[in-house]
């Protein structure tokens, strides 16, 4: 029973902190204390942190490297935009229904590219992954259906801070939950050693395909938030480029770290618009965040680094939990 | 006859695949990696022609050397600098660095030249003939003619030089070859200062045959060439020129009789079939893991 | 019948034929070690009584089910589990993680149950956390039990190694070389584990060792390896004094 008392204590301050924090923003919003140019950042940063946390799940816990994620979102922002588009439903209903079919198309679509491709190494996944983003782009670019190059146009404004707010929380929730379950542990034996992990008897076909089409979805969803912000879509906003961007902010952030996805999907949209001067060198920048933390992550002297931040900040937790008249064992 | 003309089509972009795939090739059997960043080696070989050539006024042949000169440093800049620091990690790790150093020198090249394309003029000075009413350009020549005499170089050079067995051994048991005297350092080093060369060559090519050369423009053929070398059999040399042409003909063919658009898919969707069913590719050899 | 019935097993890589016409009978509860010397094929076996690789001849059932040539998966399923010869833990979970995996077969609730966290969720995980530490403690790794698993040092790596196996109720565990690297002290503590482990779970266990102390020790009978064939077979002590075996070990 103390355990399930601990995880109501800590849980309730989350709760609390999420709401207190959505709050404030929105009190900011509907006072026009924010500037325009502030709102228009921060569902860039929703989308941003969406998409980095489901490419989390697939590279940071299954261990994949998938370079398609940028397709998903496109394909779901397509699906729910034109959902929209033709149907002439009240707002409150046509608006989560198209955030669900973005999702559904995108999950879809994660299990045809996922079947085939999952059971190719790395390398190869890699790659497949990319071609899949680049003919996703290719095809809608010369599909009148969805207004080809042009773009699909006149979508309604449906996307509020609101709206995004809700979908981070449950994007995280569903991923976060998911990573704490039987089925994240086994994602992550995957990525920790898969020959280990099928003398176990994990199915690794299924969680793979589990870890990418979940990914998808959000993906999905993240797509349909976009393009009910901008009003259009454009098939050459989801490229190659998007990709590296997203998986820039999952290896800034920590592979498998959820905290971290959201932190660096702020730092990573934020940044450009202060650092205006260097927005030139952005491609260059991000190239060389990925090359460096690779080369970080692999040098013992980063890891120790690493290591003495961590048990420093975990010393000043237990301090903290002593404050507050936790006894020790609890603590362990 | 319109058949033939796309066959040489294809041929000629074949054997520029086949070029590049061999870089791959050769550093993946050797280095057991995937190296991203070799189909933008391509991308500076062309500008530093065109650079030498249209700015510098520097002699072609001169120019070409240079442009080899060049991508072979670079080649093994890029290794000693990102990849060699990186044997013991995961390939996860690998390859998401070599990601980066793709996109860095896309965005090198990008900001240096910006992102126009630029015209570049052919440095073939063969003339083309034409048998009937199919033309074969001087391009076309030179670049089979290259290619050819390339391939049956490495060949001689694998089999019967030192550096070459060497490359062969380090490819079939890292251990062993140092075990037996072989710096395992300084034959990775070469092998991508050969594939680099090799880059070299085929983006000069490739200018010549299609006459622009733009920040991007070696990524797709890279990635193309990248499913050659898997199609043909990664690790085997004869397999990548196979590879290469074969995807050639098959991208061309595609483009003439098909479209333009779906010939980009149709070409990976070459890579998934061999994938599912033979990994090996063509002239591949199965590699069993160990356990 | 026995547990385990090994006929004519023999596979070939390329023009290698690495293991040859290998027999063997186990009995349910046996301790029964698999020796000779390097490269004789032993891990081979392993491989395939384990479904990683697909014998080219012959074939093994298990309570009397051929399961000569299927998945891993399978094969772990129907009661056969393994350690290797490096070490294969989950280097960034924690311990408990580790032995939880092994008892992700075990558990029942679906994909939705984890995302909305519903009772069967948490009634599941308190059972899979409950096994999992009296597995540890079997090992005497409780009370690492929040470690991360490469934090330990290499005897308890070992130990928790067989412990994950252990967590899918096999019917047949095998061991490669679990006393590789330990010093006599380790070793002799592992051949109190191991011994432990078979009365306790009632376990047979096959095992490949290069140690002869804890061969002799606690196997009660052994097939020697050489060359991919079958060299001699039989009780513990007598093989070990053939000297058709201890020529293959030292040589002529």
């Amino acid at each position: 029973m103390k355990k399930g008392m601990k995880f109501n204590v800590k849980s309730l301050i989350t709760i609390v902190l999420t709401i207190l924090l959505y709050a404030i923003i929105y009190i900011m919003i509907d006072n026009d204390l924010l500037s325009r140019h502030f709102k228009g950042l921060l569902v860039s940063v929703g989308v941003n942190i969406i998409l980095a946390v489901s490419l989390n799940l697939t590279v940071g816990f299954l261990g994949n490297l998938t370079l398609g994620h940028a397709g998903f979102m496109s394909v779901g922002a397509y699906a729910g935009c034109l959902f929209t588009v033709k149907m002439n439903l009240p707002y409150f209903i046509e608006f989560p229904i198209a955030l669900i079919i973005g999702g559904i198309v995108a999950a879809i679509f994660g299990v045809i590219i996922g079947v085939p491709a999952l059971r190719l190494r790395g390398d190869y996944l890699a790659i497949v992954t990319l071609a899949f983003g680049e003919i996703i782009r290719s095809i809608f670019n010369n599909l009148s259906l969805i207004g080809g190059a042009g773009g699909l146009k006149n979508i309604s404004k449906y996307t509020d801070f609101t709206w995004v707010y809700l979908m981070i929380i449950i994007t995280i929730l569903v991923i976060a939950n998911l990573v704490k379950s039987r089925h994240g542990r086994a994602i992550c034996s995957i990525r920790d050693n898969i020959i280990a992990s099928e003398s176990l008897g994990i199915d690794v076909v299924y969680h793979k395909l589990l870890a990418f089409v979940v990914a998808a979805f959000f993906a999905g969803v993240a797509g349909v938030l976009y393009g009910h912000y901008v009003g259009i879509l454009k098939p050459t906003t989801f490229d190659f480029n998007k990709s590296i961007e997203i998986l820039v902010i999952v290896v800034l952030g920590g592979m498998g770290s959820l905290r971290g996805s959201v932190i660096s999907a702020i730092i990573i949209t934020v940044l450009p618009e202060v650092l205006r001067s260097l927005s030139d060198y952005r491609m260059l920048i991000y190239s060389l965040v990925l090359i460096a933390m690779m080369l970080l992550n692999a040098s013992p002297s980063f890891q120790n680094f690493k290591e003495n931040v961590k048990s420093g900040i975990d010393a000043i937790k237990i301090k903290i939990a002593k404050l507050f008249g936790r006894s020790r064992s609890e603590e362990a | 006859m319109e058949l033939i003309a796309q066959l040489i089509n294809g041929l000629n972009l074949g054997s520029i695949y086949a070029l590049i795939a061999l870089g791959y090739t050769m550093v993946y059997g050797i280095a057991k990696m995937l190296n991203f960043a070799h189909g933008d080696v391509i991308m500076v070989g062309a500008y530093t022609l065109s650079v030498a050539v249209s700015t510098l006024y520097v002699p072609v042949y001169i120019s070409i050397i240079i442009s080899m000169a060049v991508c072979s440093l670079l080649g093994v800049l890029i290794e000693t600098i990102a990849y060699k620091p990186l044997r013991q990690s995961s390939p996860l790790t690998v390859l998401i660095t070599a990601i980066g150093v793709s996109y860095f020198l896309e965005s090198l090249a990008l900001l240096i030249f910006g992102s126009q394309q630029q015209q570049v003029h052919s440095v073939v000075t063969v003339k083309g003939f034409a048998i009937g009413s199919i033309e074969i350009t001087g391009e076309s020549i030179v670049t089979l003619g290259t290619t050819f005499i390339i391939m049956v170089l490495l060949t001689l050079f694998i089999k019967h030089t030192k550096t070459g067995k060497a490359m062969l051994a380090v490819s079939e048991d890292k251990g062993a070859a140092e075990l037996m005297g072989i710096s395992v350092n300084k034959t990775i080093s070469i092998t991508f200062a050969i594939g680099s060369a090799l880059a070299a060559v085929a983006g000069v090519l490739f200018v010549s045959s299609y006459g622009f050369v733009g920040p991007y423009t070696g990524a797709m053929p890279g990635i193309k060439a990248f499913v050659a070398a898997v199609l043909g059999g990664i690790g085997s040399v004869p397999g990548a020129m196979l590879g290469g042409i074969l995807l050639g003909i098959i991208e061309s063919l595609s483009k003439a009789y098909i479209s333009t658009q779906l010939s980009d898919a149709i070409v990976f969707g070459v890579l998934i079939v061999v994938l599912l069913v033979k990994p090996s590719g063509l002239l591949g050899r199965k590699v069993t893991d160990k356990v | 019948m026995a547990l385990l019935e090994i006929k004519n097993l023999g596979i070939t890589f390329g023009g290698l034929r690495a293991v040859d016409d290998f027999n063997v009978d186990i009995q349910k509860g046996q301790l029964y070690g698999l020796i000779g010397p390097n490269g004789a094929g032993k891990t081979t076996v392993f491989n395939m009584l384990t479904g990683v690789y697909k014998p080219t001849t012959g074939y093994f059932t298990l309570d009397g089910q051929n399961l000569a040539g299927r998945s891993p998966i399978e094969i772990n399923r129907k009661g056969i589990a393994r350690t290797f010869q490096n070490i294969r833990l989950f280097k960034d979970m924690s311990v408990i993680d580790n032995v939880k995996v092994g008892l992700n077969n075990s558990q029942n609730y679906s994909v939705i149950e984890s995302i909305f966290r519903l009772p069967r969720y948490f009634k599941e995980e308190k059972l899979a956390t409950e096994r999992a530490m009296e597995l540890l403690k079997v090992f005497d790794l409780d009370k690492e039990s929040h470690y991360l698993s490469s934090n330990l040092p290499y005897g308890k790596q070992r130990k928790l190694e067989i412990a994950r196996a252990l967590a899918t109720n096999p019917k047949l565990l095998l061991l490669d070389e679990p006393a590789a690297g330990m010093n006599p002290n380790e070793t002799a503590e592992l051949m109190k584990t191991i011994r432990f482990v078979r009365d306790k779970f009632d376990m047979t266990i096959l095992l490949i060792e290069h140690d002869m102390k804890l061969v002799a020790g606690i196997c009660e009978k052994v097939s020697v390896l050489n060359f991919g064939t079958d060299l001699a077979h039989g009780d513990t002590t007598t093989v070990l004094n053939d000297p058709k075996v201890i020529t293959a070990y030292l040589g002529e």
